[in-house]
């Protein structure tokens, strides 16, 4: 395989591994004020993720890292030319990050009150922003021969990304609402299959609606597949969650964010940004890459390293692996 | 003001910030790690409790260490996205290493070890907090290893035809002489940094007469690393030094306002009066040292600003190769003043609490206190000098900061995004540092507290031992 292509897929990855695991953090975040009807409630929602947040954001960072390594045009245009989308994201991650951190550590109702809010709004900011991201990506901007964005920020609230930020918003919202039925018990784990029950079928218009779009406007062959399987694991994931299989059903949304972000990096492929103002100003895998020495030494860290990461993730999960319960929340 | 102005001032605001965290995480993670280790091998609960008090400091710190990291390696796109495809070749590898290698390390475990003291076995856990150090200080060399290249490109080679950097030797870029050289100062600077604080809070409670038990040791083991940061500081200081003479002379000259090459070189304190080469009014000089601090010699030669900035005309075109010298000069010497300050208040600590001591005069310790913010001020000075006597370069004799701005992005964007960052981080601060002496003075928790929230169990009705 060409090391472009490989890296091409290997950020794809890196972003696709984020939004199934990050996707679910948001969905809690947003879920929040909905299903924590008290403290103890919401911080046990809260500590589902307690652990694991903060090695998922790791995920985005590690895609950003790679960018600027295996293609820096890349790097350089999408973060320049999306620039308000991204302060809108980073200033989401950051009041969210230290809500986690700090909403325990007072003892007010208002202390708290206001860091459910920060947790609350830097999970949807970022959980919508990211899918108006992504539908600009494989949507394509004017850029000029420098690969600069020349539009405004306007020119990139178009109605397709919209649609691209309320699938993402929604569709991680259920994949929360899943995650909180396999994570907790009781009351809370009922209400949140209820709720994902509900969430499920209305992302079922958005989702549709945005990946036939896609589709038809950008898609080929394996964008095609791997859309209509992400379609089928949104219906399986919802007959799956009212039946009470927690485990699988959040299995299936996680195929639906996966397949669905990969379907849309199909769909850009061999572009990494489009320009729609001049398509010879497009930025390609190849006229955006590194040099072959710089792919190459990245190649070699990524089969050393990812298996590591992967296994040692993988492990927390197995080591936090039991339901928490309202009931175990200490009080004080 | 313009585009470069907001995006430098950004960057300033953004990076001195994330800096003001990164050093109290580097050196409390260490700490942490032998205190928690100390409980393990003694089985002394004094150790565990402080342990565990330390450990949620550390916490409340590391947190907004992560949050504003995330800003960093965004910005160099949003902000320098000229930059970001000149260097992107060469500079991106060390970043996406250390989200690799370090990133990954840090966040996945110290998630394990907040959550997992009664999930895990003790030294599982244990092995924990140590992954987490190890995690910090690689994270500092691989950052350190792509600012190196911008203070000292090496292992690269110019495309004309594409306009940018290209990575020839990556061997080279790890092992960047002003890499190795700045990577121990760096982490000795942490340690002098966590100690002093390690030290205000202990003090805190000496002065209190509370829980000596627990903080006696912590006492005397911040003095440690604070003195032991203070004298490393100033040896690798010495070889950094001799290397950015090597590699930035005018950096070297602009520490000093020299303007004119001088063999057997003073260093002056302080100077009154401007630094502009009119010759200021040296307050207390010494004689020879900073000939000795550049060339190893007392009688070594240092090249002034002037021969240089004509040397560089020749070199590199028409225009001005000289930094802002009185923020040079003097953030210079806030850095070792600064840093020294620190050490000072460690000796006297030690001196005044020898052998169980308690020092009575009811200044001694609100001094020692306010003392901690002196390793802040120092850091960011030192990184200010670093930073600013490099310019115009961003990437010393390559690439001046001028062009590495983003060409399209307007001035308002930058300034929205500026202002907006700036404000949370000040709300931020002012929280953190709320939270951080609220818990400094709460003191560490009672024995009991303490035992019962640190052995495994799998009994499934008892609450659990961290939940936030
Ligand atoms: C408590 C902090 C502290 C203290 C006491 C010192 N330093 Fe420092 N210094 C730093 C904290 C620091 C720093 C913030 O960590 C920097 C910024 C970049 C770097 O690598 O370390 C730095 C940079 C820095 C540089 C610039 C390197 C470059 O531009 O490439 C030099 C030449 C020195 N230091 C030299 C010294 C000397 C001779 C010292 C004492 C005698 C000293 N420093 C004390
Ligand atoms: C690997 C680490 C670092 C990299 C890659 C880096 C890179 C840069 C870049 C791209 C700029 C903008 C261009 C300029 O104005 O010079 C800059 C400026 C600056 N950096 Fe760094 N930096 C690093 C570390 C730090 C740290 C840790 C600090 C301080 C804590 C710092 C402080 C500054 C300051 C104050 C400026 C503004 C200088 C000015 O206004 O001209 N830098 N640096
Ligand atoms: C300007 C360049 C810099 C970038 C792009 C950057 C990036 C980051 C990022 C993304 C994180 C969060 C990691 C996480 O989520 O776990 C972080 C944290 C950290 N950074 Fe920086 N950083 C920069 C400068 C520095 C410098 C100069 C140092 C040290 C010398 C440093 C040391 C650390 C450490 C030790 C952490 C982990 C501990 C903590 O989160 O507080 N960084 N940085």
């Amino acid at each position: 395989m060409e090391l472009t292509t490989l890296w091409f897929t290997l950020i794809a990855v890196l972003f696709t591994g984020y939004f199934i695991l990050e996707g679910f953090d948001f969905g809690v975040g947003i879920l929040l004020p909905v299903l924590g009807r008290d403290n103890r409630q919401r911080r046990a929602m809260i500590n589902t993720i307690g652990p694991v947040w903060d090695g998922n954001e790791v995920w985005v960072i590690t895609a950003g890292g790679a960018m600027f390594a295996a293609f820096p045009h890349w790097y350089a245009s999408l973060f320049s030319g999306f620039y308000m989308l991204f302060f809108a994201i980073l200033v989401g991650l950051i009041i969210r990050g230290t809500a986690f951190e700090y909403r325990g550590k007072g003892d007010t109702d208002r202390w708290r009150r206001n860091w459910d809010r920060c947790l609350f709004t830097g999970s949807v900011v970022p959980a919508f922003v990211w899918g108006v991201v992504v539908a600009n990506l494989v949507r394509g901007v004017p850029l000029d021969a420098n690969f600069d964005y020349t539009g405004s920020i306007w020119g990139l609230l178009n109605g397709y990304a919209l649609l691209g930020g309320l699938t993402t918003l929604l569709l991680f919202s259920t994949h929360g609402a899943y995650f909180l039925h396999l994570r907790t018990t009781g009351d809370l784990a009922d209400r949140a299959r209820r709720l994902g029950w509900k969430l499920g079928v209305a992302t079922a218009v958005p989702v549709l609606a945005f990946l036939l779009w896609t589709q038809i406007a950008h898609g080929n062959g394996a964008s095609l597949v791997l859309i209509v399987l992400a379609v089928l694991a949104l219906a399986a994931g919802l007959v799956l969650d009212y039946k009470d299989r927690s485990g699988w059903a959040f299995a299936a949304t996680a195929l639906t964010i996966g397949s669905a972000s990969a379907a849309v990096f199909c769909a850009l492929w061999p572009d990494v940004l489009p320009s729609t103002s001049d398509a010879a100003n497009s930025l390609t895998h190849e006229n955006a890459a590194a040099t072959q020495k710089t792919l190459g030494i990245m190649s070699w860290a990524a089969v050393v390293f990812l298996p590591v990461i992967l296994l040692y993730q993988g492990w927390t999960y197995w080591v936090f692996r039991k339901r928490v319960m309202v009931e175990r929340i200490p009080v004080a | 003001m313009d585009v470069l102005d907001l995006a430098r001032m950004q960057f300033g605001v953004t990076t001195v910030y994330h800096f003001l965290f990164v050093p109290v995480t580097i050196g409390l993670s260490l700490l942490v790690a032998i205190l928690q280790t100390l409980w393990r091998t003694t089985h002394k609960s004094a150790y565990l409790r402080a342990t565990k008090f330390w450990g949620k400091l550390f916490l409340i710190n590391i947190a907004m260490g992560i949050v504003t990291g995330i800003v960093q390696e965004f910005q160099f796109g949003m902000n320098w996205s000229a930059y970001s495809r000149f260097v992107g070749d060469v500079f991106g590898a060390p970043l996406a290493f250390e989200a690799l290698v370090a990133f990954f390390l840090e966040s996945t475990f110290i998630g394990v070890w907040i959550f997992g003291w009664d999930r895990l076995k003790p030294g599982l856990h244990l092995a924990c907090i140590w992954l987490v150090a190890f995690g910090t200080m690689a994270s500092a060399y691989f950052i350190l290893a792509a600012n190196a290249f911008m203070q000292n490109p090496v292992g690269y080679q110019l495309n004309e035809t594409a306009g940018r950097a290209e990575l020839t030797d990556f061997g080279a870029v790890l092992t960047n002489p002003v890499a190795l050289a700045a990577f121990p100062h760096t982490v000795f600077a942490a340690w002098l940094t966590a100690g002093t604080v390690v030290v205000a809070v202990s003090g805190y409670h000496f002065m209190h007469r509370r829980d000596l038990d627990v903080h006696r040791p912590a006492m005397r083991l911040g003095i440690l690393t604070t003195i032991v940061g203070g004298l490393g500081l100033v040896l690798s200081g010495d070889s950094l030094g001799k290397v950015m003479t090597a590699t930035q002379p005018m950096k070297m000259a602009a520490a000093e306002a020299l303007y004119q090459t001088t063999y057997n070189a003073p260093f002056s304190i302080l100077t009154i009066g401007s630094l502009d080469g009119s010759r200021g009014t040296p307050i207390i000089e010494i004689p020879g040292l900073l000939s000795f601090l550049a060339t190893g010699s007392f009688n070594g030669e240092v090249q002034g600003i002037n021969d240089l900035n004509a040397q560089y005309q020749d070199l590199y075109g028409p225009g001005e190769y000289v930094p802002y010298i009185p923020l040079t000069y003097w953030s210079f010497r806030a850095m070792i003043g600064f840093g020294m300050l620190a050490v000072a208040m460690a000796v006297i600590v030690w001196w005044f609490t020898r052998r169980g001591r308690l020092p009575e005069h009811r200044l001694f310790w609100p001094i020692a206190m306010w003392m901690a913010v002196t390793p802040f001020l120092a850091n960011s000075a030192g990184w200010i000098f670093t930073e600013m006597g490099r310019q115009p370069w961003v990437v010393f004799s390559l690439y001046q900061t001028s062009e590495a701005v983003s060409p399209r992005v307007g001035a308002p964007t930058v300034a929205i995004s500026f202002i907006g960052f700036t404000l949370v981080y000040l709300v931020l601060a002012v929280v953190a540092l709320r939270l951080f002496l609220r818990f400094a003075k709460a003191g560490p928790p009672d024995e009991e507290g303490a035992m019962a929230t640190s052995s495994p169990s799998d009994d499934p009705d008892k609450p659990m031992a961290f939940a936030y």
